[in-house]
């Protein structure tokens, strides 16, 4: 490792790199759907300053590789060579690979694996032309074929140096498939055992594509405290089949891609956010004219008479404005556009697209909007599988499209907008549409349904969202499992949104995620109950009403219903959800909320409202636990605490209760 | 008890609180702050002892009434009820106690185990008890007293019906 004041800069060059690997994936991306010359220029950029850092900051696998990369696309840059889909479909793998690199890079594991030595030589044969592609399998044939056999016979006092065999072995089993076996011929009896030496030793068979360099490379450390030796294992195993691994490689890795990737990223979550400047000058312009208006209000502390209370009026106007704004800009510095989240789908549309024989256009849109981070970190997995949803099961295949009367290429699109106080995000195909009577058949298949009579568009399209409802005929890797729908449904609602999906039979399918702008600040109306008080998110609030007596209709089971628009809404009395003493009884004395979430509304009674507020999301479980009905907690002006009602779980609540 | 075996003797401090005419010990590490009583807010469906939770400088902190937990009867709290802020495994709680009176010093051969009979508390959540002098000191052991593992055992009946009802 290097010394101390180069790892401080690892962070930065790290992000960076990521960064110039996310461009080089979309330019190369790009490339593919037949891009100019600037495109190379650019890929060609952005792999010179990996090479150029990596090598710096003494990652020198990282930089071989990249070096490998770099004269290819020299070539190509050059107009020596045109760039191919083989050209394409091989830096895309080694922008996979180098991902791998970083990640395991962040982990303080070792870089190379036979991943990155077989691509290396791919890349080194690409761009040699003379030696054909055959040639480079064969010359990484010698590592690939049997494997090695290691003997690794750690001495008593390796334990001392803080070496853990274990770590080592664990590298090792990164590297390949790894049969550990135990020699314990050295360990002594009970009475003589010293547990602070190491007694044991190992025989070792690791099989892969893996060279003795790399083995080597794990036992660095410990060379000179232990006996080693490294054998190939003489072939009596058939060696994989070249080919075969060549095509499984780049599937699995570009399959994995999604998730490693994102895994890393939320560890380093808790690190840092890039703002931008004109964010950061926003928020000094903002303290500036606070500090101000501090002053002004100053100036009446030292001398105050009653005619300049208009003065301070305007004063204390100013302020509220002012620490509103304060306030908005401050979340906005956790607001991230969406675009970051988008970035993945080009590939995995890629991806998938071929793997299914489907011609698929991917159109984003408003990429620029902005969202919370932590709502972004945990909305990227349901849209994935979204998309993967609408292209195997959505989109048809050229055949069909034909058959359909439509073009050959089907056209999937994410579109992110504000709509209110919320963030939209649809994802549209152009495919087949729900299928009904597939849905409906599954449906009275599992007894969700009694008879598929008279059943609406919108109802099939709940269906889907049942746990374990797939219609696939097949499972595939990519989707039919039966987990899906109901687990989007369920993340989405916990983030406080909303999915519902609209079918077009013949013209596609639109799903349609309404999210919040924030989770940390919510507005809602505060609402008495007895003696307390508790907040109503204002989001999921309809209206509210006041009922005369003659307008509940109590129903067997102890439940009661009223009729609002037509339909009948449960009531859910808070008081005594709740327990709530000193509360009004009597329907007509108190209010009705008619509060919505999911698509299903009930109306909550209360005793009245008090008035709305903004509220500062506060976690119950942090010190105490998870309370149904209660989404959290505020504090209100007078430092007292005021719990918010989980809209969402008391609709769940009620509908448990009628299941019942 | 191996620090007598090996001879050492270890000095530990505790804040001594008044419950029902008892002396409490509560481990002065994990006491965080005391704070006069002040209304709390309350958490429904929760047990009878947690009164509610309360604003300590931004953090939501619950509060349990300490001789509710124990089981004694309700007493109108007056001006020396007060609440510990205990601090354990992360997690911060409150406890209603009816007086704070002392700090005093333990060694750790003077612990003595509880016998099963004579104290009006459940002996699960005492770790020990000492003397000093002619008073005799009940010493607490706050991980217990919100007991997480009501919590989590909540926590899982809670997920089995929403998984009950997710497979109907």
């Amino acid at each position: 490792m290097s010394s101390v004041n180069i790892a401080q800069f690892h962070k930065v060059f790290f992000e960076e790199s990521l960064e110039g690997l996310d461009a080089m994936e979309s330019a190369l991306l790009a490339l593919d759907e037949g891009g100019d010359a600037e495109l190379v220029h650019s890929i060609f950029r952005a792999a010179h300053s990996i090479k150029g850092g990596s090598a710096t900051f003494g990652f020198p696998d990282m930089a071989a590789l990249t070096h490998e990369a770099e004269s290819l696309l020299d070539q190509v840059r050059d107009g020596r060579r045109a760039i191919d889909k083989g050209i394409i479909e091989l830096m895309l793998r080694t922008v996979d690979c180098l991902r791998g690199m970083f990640d395991r890079a962040q982990g303080g594991q070792p870089l190379a694996n036979a991943d990155s030595d077989g691509l290396k030589l791919e890349l080194a044969a690409a761009a040699g032309n003379a030696i054909p592609a055959a040639a480079a399998k064969a010359a990484a044939k010698p590592a690939a074929s049997g494997g090695w056999s290691i003997e690794f016979r750690p001495h008593a006092g390796m334990l001392a140096g803080g070496n853990d065999p274990l770590r080592l072995l664990r590298e090792l089993a990164a590297l390949g498939q790894l049969v550990v076996e135990a020699r314990l011929d050295r360990v002594p009896t009970l009475d003589a055992l010293d547990p602070t030496e190491c007694h044991l030793a190992w025989h070792l068979e690791l099989t892969g594509a893996v060279t003795r360099e790399a083995i080597a490379a794990v036992f660095e450390w410990v060379e000179d405290e232990c006996d080693l030796s490294i054998e190939p294992i003489v072939a009596a195993a058939p060696p994989p089949a070249p080919a075969v691994e060549a095509v499984a490689a780049p599937a699995g890795a570009g399959a994995a891609a999604g998730t490693p990737r994102a895994a890393a990223a939320s560890s380093n979550d808790a690190g840092s956010v890039r703002v931008g400047i004109d964010k950061i000058d926003g928020l000094i312009d903002l303290v500036g004219e606070l500090v101000i208006t501090q002053a002004m209000l100053d100036q009446f502390r030292e001398d105050f008479d009653p005619s300049r209370l208009a003065m301070l009026q305007q004063g204390l106007a100013q302020l509220a404005r002012h620490t509103r704004s304060l306030q908005e800009s401050v979340m906005g510095i956790r607001m991230l556009p969406i675009g970051s989240v988008f970035n993945r789908f080009p590939r995995l549309v890629r991806d998938l697209s071929q793997k299914l024989g489907k011609q698929v256009k991917l159109d984003l849109v408003g990429e620029h909007t902005e969202l919370d981070k932590t709502v972004l970190e945990k909305i990227g997995d349901p849209l994935v599988h979204l998309v993967r949803n609408a292209i195997d099961h959505g989109l048809e295949t050229p055949d069909k499209r034909r058959a359909a009367g439509k073009g050959d290429v089907g056209t999937l699109r994410l579109e992110a907008f504000h709509r209110g106080g919320s963030i939209v995000v649809e994802i549209v195909d152009d495919g087949a549409g729900l299928n009904r009577d597939a849905i409906i058949n599954k449906a009275l298949q599992k007894g969700l349904i009694k008879s598929g009579e008279g059943i609406s568009d919108e109802e099939v399209g709940e269906l889907i969202f049942q746990p374990g409802f797939s219609t696939a005929a097949v499972t595939t890797d990519l989707s039919g499992r039966g987990v899906g729908m109901d687990v989007v449904r369920r993340n989405v609602s916990d983030l406080g949104g909303t999915v519902s999906i609209k079918s077009r039979p013949g013209n596609g399918t639109t799903f349609t995620i309404t999210l919040p702008l924030t989770l940390a600040i919510i507005d809602g109306l505060r609402s008495a109950v007895g003696d307390e008080c508790y907040i109503v998110p204002l989001v999921s609030i309809v209206e509210s009403v006041q009922l005369p007596p003659d307008a509940v209709r109590s129903v067997t089971g102890g439940g009661e219903l009223f009729r609002f628009r037509g339909e009948y809404l449960p009531i859910v009395r808070l008081h005594q959800q709740f327990g709530c003493a000193n509360a009004r009884q009597k329907i007509e004395d108190g209010l009705v909320i008619v509060v919505e979430s999911d698509g299903s509304q009930v109306g909550l009674f209360v005793d009245e409202l008090i008035g709305q507020q903004q509220a500062v999301v506060k976690s119950l479980e942090a010190n105490y636990r998870r309370v149904e009905g209660i989404s959290g907690a505020t504090i209100l002006a007078d430092g007292s605490v005021a719990l918010i009602i989980d809209v969402a779980g008391l609709i769940r609540l009620q509908s448990r209760r009628k299941a019942a | 008890m191996s620090d007598q075996a090996r001879g050492e003797v270890l000095q530990s401090q505790y804040l001594t609180v008044n419950l029902a005419h008892e002396e409490y010990g509560i481990d002065i590490l994990s006491v965080r702050e005391i704070r006069g009583w002040t209304p709390v807010t309350r958490i429904p469906q929760s047990p009878h002892y947690v009164l509610g939770v309360l604003n300590l400088r931004g953090a939501i902190v619950p509060v349990i009434d300490l001789r509710l937990r124990f089981g004694l009867a309700r007493e109108e709290y007056g001006a020396t009820t007060v609440t510990v802020i205990i601090t354990v495994g992360g997690r911060q709680f409150g406890v209603v106690v009816d007086a704070v009176s002392d700090v005093i010093d333990v060694a750790s051969n003077a612990l003595r185990p509880v016998p099963d009979m004579g104290t009006t508390v459940d002996t699960e959540y005492l770790k020990g008890l000492t003397s000093i002098g002619d008073r005799m000191v009940l010493l607490l052991d706050a991980d217990k007293l919100l007991q997480p593992q009501d919590a989590q055992m909540l926590e899982a009946a809670l997920n089995a019906a929403d998984d009950v009802k997710a497979v109907a």
